[in-house]
């Protein structure tokens, strides 16, 4: 469970977000990370994922209030605008190659899920 | 422009002039239709549909193309070809080319009492109702004619409640279409429903003094008889013949020859009225709509300068008489014949063979004609398979497409070929409605869309049911599932019919199901991570991520007290209002933390949700009927309320519609909806599958004149049909074009209850009624139920800083342009 990112941990700044008990399963959750909306989601396998919450087809703050699931492997939120789906470990979107919002590293500490800085674009230049 | 003027509004007339309209792309030609009935052309192969409730205006075959003059009510009496004209009784019509479409008369033998009142036939709509209307409480009635117009006679008198009784001078029912062993298949069929056939008897004359009262025989018996509806045949409409100086078929009918012209290159006739003559055989008349169609496209081909030619007509007939399935095709008999014939279920089914076996000749099918859209269209070629599977198999009528030559006639109505057929699906004709649209196959009797079906399977076009990747069901499999096995969670039901963890495709399908099969709190547990944002929120997201709330206002009733409340929660909450089509009013602009405070204040001033969020039933709008109304003919309101109240919460494959009409001037536009119901002088009219949007439908007729009773009933079970075999977002409208069997269908299941489903239809229905509860209320009283109504969860009462409103028209609206944002694009 947690993240994969939970190396470089120590050296990010990690903000405290809620108990982890305050995510349903396969549902996300909104947070204000410096000012900045997080979507905080949990999917069925008890893994803990963070995104920009701003869906970048509307511009509307909104992708923590997507539908959670699966598309083959990935593990993926619907934006509830008009159903595009993200891939949750990376932020890419699924539908459109040329889109994709930010990935968070988050991790779960004593039951509380903390957000650290957004994870460095692993796309070619 | 030239003048084209066209005598008869029927069925053919209006094919050809649809057909002229299509062909004449330079407009060159001024067409007058004249037509004798008050109305415009109607189906009259569907005519007895009128006896199901069908109105005139549901058996119309649509107007006349545009441009094309049609006249009503307006009888032509003669024909002055020396002059080139039309006379009527307001005046002459010159024509440069005239096509004569006067249909047929019912043929009425002379025999004694003929003319005595209570004497009817049965060929227009006028005849129907003066039918209907005589054999208003009366108990017997006997129709004269075994074949099919007698049969379709007989149905009717049954539905108006009489006991019936019918006379056949042949040896055996539908003496033309059936041999012995169909005729008597079809007789038990028939006496099953309690008629009585007569046949092998003649009738000596009809008796009454003043009216009639019964029948006498030849053989000297006689039976009583309060109503005689006369089906003896149709003789050619060809009076006009005299005065224009035509020659007559020997039978009778307009004498033409195969490019459907009489003896006057100028003067054409088509339908009913031709007797058409080939290759030197002597005239006949058709008395089939196909054939007519098909002179109509000749015709029409001809004037534009085409030199299109009539073939030897295809007298193939398939029809449901008295709910007996009865076909006939091709030759009525041949060198080799196989013979299936099933005493116990009420099956025959006879095929004529050549010689060698190797050709279809014809044949004829009783009490199961799912096999007759491929037999017909092997006509004269190879058999698809062997005869006894072809006769026997259920799934015969949908099988063998593929065996089919492509000059193979698929649409006999409509004379469309397999080639044509493949050709639309090949350019991009996706389904049955596309087909349809371009082809015509398909629009007429319907037999042939099995076919059609397997055409495009057979073409690739994959009719995949898979919801999507995780579930290879329908909607309707997963709910046979779910209801079945008492799955409730959609883990369960992934788990072991399904693969993944789902998507915003199947989850929402799955919390619809479970919601119509338990009626539970839509976010408890699990649930909640299946519903769509709108009914996790039970608001409407908008483009800036602010919800709208809509109150429930049933019937578009509301006192002044709770419309004040609405006006004070906008008011306090900045909401911008506006009114819906649904009679109600919708209020924009809430951020989700303030959802719950703004339906306590609400819920508190007796408001409950409206559901416009939820695939469910949303409103049922009404007039105001015949409480204010000086039209109104019953409480419309009253009935929208109640029906709204009744339905309010169930949800379904998509949203739901409906309205009520206090009177036939329909100001609530029920028609429009999905169910809608119109007031009668007597009761309610209900209309079903009606849709607005993005493809408009006229609801169809399903039931006239219901009790209040019988018609919430009648909507329970067609809502509860709807909603346990929908598609995935399937609007009742598309629902049921695509329902096998349409309409007659949707009324034997849950009107005449042949599938037995009626009482579960009916338990389902209550159990949702009794076990409705606001889900707002239930929200606001459960501390954890609104704890997921925060904007933050980290910053619970700071607003989202990415919503701001402008101002226009006096009301918040949101800031514009939205704002875009730097994370999106990747390069």
């Amino acid at each position: 469970m947690t993240t994969a990112f939970a190396d470089f941990a120590d050296l990010a700044t990690w903000t405290p977000i809620c108990s982890i008990a305050r995510l349903e399963v396969e549902r996300g959750v909104a947070a204000l990370v410096d000012g900045i909306p997080v979507a905080i989601f949990r999917t069925f396998t008890g893994d803990v994922y963070a995104l920009d919450n701003v869906d970048p087809f509307s511009g509307a703050s909104v992708l923590s209030r997507g539908i959670v699931g699966t598309r083959g492997d990935v593990p993926t939120v619907a934006s509830p605008m008009h159903k595009q789906a993200f891939d949750l470990r990376t932020g890419d979107c699924l539908d459109d190659p040329t889109m994709r919002v930010r990935a968070w590293a988050v991790r779960v500490r004593d039951g509380v899920v903390e957000i650290g800085e957004p994870l460095a674009v692993s796309v070619p230049a | 422009m030239r003048n084209l003027i066209v005598v008869g509004h029927g069925m053919v007339g209006q094919r050809f002039v649809e057909a002229l309209s299509a062909r004449d792309t330079a407009g060159q030609w001024r067409i007058t239709v004249l037509g004798e009935e008050p109305r415009p052309a109607y189906d009259r192969v569907r005519l007895s549909a009128f006896f199901d409730g069908a109105s005139a205006e549901e058996l119309s075959l649509g107007d006349v193309p545009d441009g094309v003059e049609l006249r009503l009510g307006e009888a032509v009496l003669g024909i002055d070809r020396a002059r080139r004209i039309v006379q009527t009784d307001a005046g002459e019509y010159a024509y440069d080319k005239l096509v004569l479409a006067t249909g047929s008369r019912p043929f009425v033998p002379p025999i004694a009492g003929a003319d005595l009142p209570g004497v009817f036939v049965y060929r227009t709509l006028d005849d129907l109702e003066a039918l209907q209307a005589y054999a208003e409480g009366r108990r017997v009635g006997a129709v004269l004619g075994g074949g099919l117009l007698g049969l379709e006679a007989a149905n009717a008198l049954r539905l108006l409640g009489l006991t019936t009784h019918v006379v056949e001078f042949a040896p055996r029912l539908m003496p033309l279409q059936v041999d012995d062993g169909g005729g008597a298949v079809l007789k038990g069929h028939v006496e099953g429903l309690g008629l009585a056939v007569h046949t092998g008897r003649a009738c000596a004359s009809v008796v009454g003094t003043d009216e009639v009262t019964g029948l006498t025989f030849s053989d000297g018996g006689s039976v009583e008889a309060e109503v005689v509806v006369i089906a003896a045949g149709i003789r050619p409409r060809d009076e006009l013949a005299a005065s224009a100086g035509l020659p007559l078929g020997p039978r009778g009918g307009f004498l033409v020859d195969a490019g459907c012209a009489t003896e006057d290159p100028d003067v054409y006739a088509v339908g009913e009225c031709a007797a058409l003559s080939l290759d030197g055989t002597e005239g006949r008349t058709y008395g089939l709509v196909a054939p007519g169609y098909a002179m109509a496209e000749v015709v029409a081909d001809r004037i534009v300068g085409g030199d299109a030619a009539m073939t030897t007509p295809d007298t193939s007939t398939k029809l449901k008489l008295l709910g007996v399935d009865v076909a006939s095709f091709g030759a009525p008999d041949g060198p080799l014949d196989v013979v299936y014939h099933d005493g116990a279920n009420g099956v025959y089914a006879k095929l004529l063979l050549s010689d060698d076996a190797q050709t279809l000749l014809g044949g004829v099918l009783v009490g199961d004609a799912s096999a007759y859209p491929t037999l017909r269209a092997s006509l004269g070629g190879p058999l698809p398979g062997p005869p006894i599977a072809l006769l026997a198999g259920d799934s015969a009528g949908t099988a063998g497409a593929g065996a089919l030559p492509g000059t193979a006639q698929v649409c006999s109505c409509n004379a469309v070929t397999k080639d044509a057929i493949v050709g639309a699906i090949r350019e991009g004709a996706a389904d049955v409605p596309a087909i349809k649209a371009c082809t015509r196959a398909g629009t007429t009797c319907g037999s042939c869309v099995p076919m059609l079906k397997s055409l495009l399977s057979e073409c690739g076009v994959h009719q995949s049911k898979a919801l999507c990747e995780h579930f290879t069901h329908s909607r309707q499999e997963l709910f046979d599932i779910a209801r079945v096995r008492g799955i409730r969670t959609f883990s369960e039901l992934i788990s072991e019919h399904g693969q993944g963890r789902g998507c915003d495709i199947c989850k929402p399908v799955v919390a619809s199901i479970l919601a119509s099969l338990t009626n539970g709190y839509v976010l408890d547990g699990e649930q909640a991570a299946l519903q769509d944002t709108n009914d996790h929120f039970l608001a409407n997201i908008q483009k800036d991520g602010t919800y709208s709330v809509v109150p429930r206002i049933p019937g578009g009733e509301i006192t002044p007290e709770k419309l004040i409340v609405i006006g004070e929660v906008a008011k306090d909450f900045g909401l911008y209002t506006k009114i819906t089509g649904g009679q109600r009013i919708d209020l924009f602009g809430a951020r989700v933390e303030q959802l719950p405070l703004i339906w306590r204040r609400l819920v508190d001033a007796g408001f409950e949700s409206g559901h416009a969020y939820g695939k469910a039933l949303r409103t049922v709008k009404s007039c105001v009927g015949s409480t204010w109304c000086r039209y109104g003919v019953q409480d419309s309101v009253g009935l929208a309320v109640d029906l709204e109240l009744r339905y309010r919460g169930l949800r379904a494959p998509h949203k739901i519609k409906s309205a009520v009409s206090g009177c036939a001037r329909e100001c609530a536009e029920a028609r429009g909806k999905d169910f809608g119901i119109i007031a009668t002088e007597t009761g309610w009219n209900l209309y079903v599958g009606g849709n607005g949007g993005f493809r408009p439908r006229h609801a169809d007729l399903l039931a006239s004149d219901l009790s209040t009773e019988d018609l919430i009933r009648t909507i329970d079970r067609f809502l509860m049909y709807y909603i346990r075999t929908a598609d995935r977002l399937q609007r009742t409208a598309a629902w049921l074009e695509a329902l096998d069997g349409g309409l007659d269908h949707l009324r034997d299941v849950i009107i005449h209850d042949t599938l037995g489903l009626g009482a579960e239809l009916d338990a389902a229905m209550a159990h949702h009624v009794s076990s409705y509860a606001d889900e707002w209320k239930a929200t606001l009283d459960d501390p954890a139920r609104l704890a997921r109504f925060v904007s933050f969860v980290n910053a619970p009462g700071t607003p989202d800083p990415s919503i701001s409103f402008e101002t226009e028209r006096g009301q918040r609206v949101p800031a514009r342009p939205v704002p875009v944002t730097l994370t999106g694009r990747k390069s």
